[in-house]
């Protein structure tokens, strides 16, 4: 056996360099030019963890069966590639943890979704896992707002999602894969308006005194997840008014009840 | 077969009256239905039912090799199949949704959480060792089942005695129960499971322990599994209702206070049971 990595050291850093509450890099890409016929898609990456999410929809559902007469169905399928993790490993789609995730997915937003506009259509969400790196649950959530948002399905807010852990009394945020197995850790997923807890699931014994700090201190870091996605989706938006020719358009006036307009005059200046 | 959704008066009372915090069978919003334990000829046999709610849990211990990876530990296996005999929206053979979910959560609450030290299944290291099968059945489902198929789980396993054995050497004998008495098993700690329903409406309060009509109401569910000592073994909250932090906060409050009072019902029961039984011969 190799020696064994420390999950925070003396100093303060974890194994992978971060300090104690360093979130990893967060990146958004949100396509410009669709190579395929989804109506929304997005790829984020928590450092090394990589999920891509399509959206198909609102769209007229498949199976008449399957139709609510006064809302949505919203139908999520996980798949996770098996090049995704170190050791090679092929999940069928019937997978119980496949299953679970997807179910997860769906339950955190069917009520985020405002279903209530397209009854008897299906919105279909596709999420694959590209690279796993801890934080699967986290990115696949994260993904699917963003490919949301990028196919125009309208949601009251954004959900972002976090994992948070706990190495003896300090605590961790946005944990890897070798993190994930080591300590006692949750995911939180929040919705940053209003910050209600939308998602919470933990699968590891923690004592109740250190659950109250993880779930604040995982509320906190959602914040700073939503500010990022708010500025790509808005630089995204400002490409594409860009590119139809937006820039002779008149400023549209700053709506005070409308969530984070401030900064589209400065999309509207850069373009 | 779908049960057919609540026919519209049932919703609309039911919702009305739980918004005065009253519950249809007369409970408190947090109130849980006191739990029944009846346990059976066979050490490790425990049916528990929570009202009308009934599953039967059973253990069973055979000997043999572990996991390459793991030559240490002992094998915990659970099985449950929801068939029709529990509800009529369950299919036989057909795998539904609410069956992978309810197989997860057992999984995590029993087998992931380590309530059974598994280091204390092993025999002979590498070559034998216990293999734990823990089988549920679900006889009736009137609502929050999985607190009852958590609480029968851990209940039988708490009442389970497997054979006593002697290791001399590498040579392995196993007393039977009439030559030796049985040993319990290492039990490290007692996860016990809670489930609340949420509604749409801020002014309805969660409920405790749903019954059918309730569940199907509902708009989110969370899933607490606790132990005595103030430890979170499984927290799930899949969607749903968004909820406020201190609301959460609040519920797990609640939920150390009910887990400490099931936790004392347990024993009090698996002792009662014990003075009944006569396992050595003196």
């Amino acid at each position: 056996m190799g020696s064994r990595i420390e999950t925070l050291n003396a100093g303060g850093y974890r194994s992978d360099g971060r300090r104690q509450l360093e979130l990893r890099d967060f990146i958004i890409d949100l396509p410009t030019v669709s190579s395929s016929n989804a109506d929304g898609s997005a790829v984020v990456s928590h450092g090394l963890t990589t999920v891509m999410a399509s959206v198909f929809g609102p769209r007229e559902a498949r199976l008449r069966s399957l139709t609510l007469h006064d809302r949505a169905v919203v139908n999520v399928e996980v798949g996770i590639t098996p090049f995704s993790s170190g050791e090679r490993r092929r999940r069928g789609r019937g997978d119980k943890y496949i299953l679970e995730l997807a179910a997860a997915i769906k339950a955190t937003f069917e009520p985020v979704i405002q279903i209530h506009l397209y009854p008897r259509s299906q919105i279909d969400i596709y999420v694959q896992v590209l690279e796993q790196d801890g934080g699967m649950l986290q990115a696949s959530i994260n993904a699917t707002t963003l490919a949301l948002i990028n196919a125009g399905v309208p949601m009251s807010d954004y959900v972002a999602a976090i994992t948070c852990g706990v190495f003896s009394t300090q605590p961790l945020l946005d944990l890897t894969s070798l993190e994930e197995s080591d300590v006692p850790h949750l995911t939180l997923a929040v919705m940053p308006k209003t910050g209600k807890v939308t998602l919470v699931t933990m699968e590891t014994r923690l004592h109740v005194d250190r659950f109250e700090e993880l779930v604040r201190l995982a509320l906190l870091a959602s914040k700073v997840l939503h500010a990022e996605m708010r500025t790509a989706i808005r630089a995204h938006t400002g490409e594409l008014i860009r590119a139809m020719g937006g820039s002779r358009l008149s400023r549209v006036p700053d709506r005070e009840d409308a969530p984070g307009d401030d900064d589209q005059d400065e999309a509207m200046a850069d373009a | 077969m779908r049960p057919p959704s609540p026919s519209i008066p049932e919703r609309e009372f039911a919702l009305s009256v739980l918004k005065q915090s009253l519950r249809l069978d007369g409970r408190t919003p947090l109130e849980m239905r006191m739990p029944a334990f009846r346990f059976g000829p066979e050490l490790g046999w425990v049916e528990c039912a929570l009202g009308k709610t009934r599953v039967v849990a059973h253990v069973d211990a055979k000997m043999v090799k572990p996991l390459p990876e793991r030559p240490f530990e002992g094998i915990i296996t659970i099985h449950s199949e929801l068939s029709p005999m529990a509800s009529t929206e369950y299919e036989a053979g057909r795998l539904s949704e609410e069956e992978v979910l309810l197989a997860r959560l057992l999984d995590k609450v029993l087998r992931r959480s380590d309530a059974v030290d598994k280091e204390s299944l092993c025999i002979l290291a590498g070559q034998r060792v216990w293999h734990l099968r823990l089988t549920l059945h679900f006889l009736a489902d009137a609502g929050n089942i999985l607190d009852c198929a958590c609480l029968a789980g851990i209940t039988a396993l708490k009442h389970f005695r497997r054979p006593d054995v002697e290791v001399i050497g590498d040579d392995v004998t196993v007393h039977p129960p009439s030559s030796r008495a049985p040993v319990p098993l290492s039990i490290n700690h007692t996860p016990l499971c809670l489930t609340f329903a949420f509604f749409i409406d801020p002014e309805t309060p969660p409920i405790l322990d749903p019954a059918q009509l309730e569940a199907t109401l509902s708009s989110g569910s969370m899933t607490l599994a606790m132990n005595a000592q103030r430890e979170l073994c499984v927290v799930q909250k899949a969607g749903g209702v968004p909820l406020p932090v201190d609301e959460i906060l609040r519920l797990v409050e609640v939920g150390v206070q009910k887990v400490k009072e099931l936790d004392v019902l347990v024993e009090a029961a698996l002792q009662e049971d014990w003075k009944g039984r006569r396992i050595e011969v003196r």
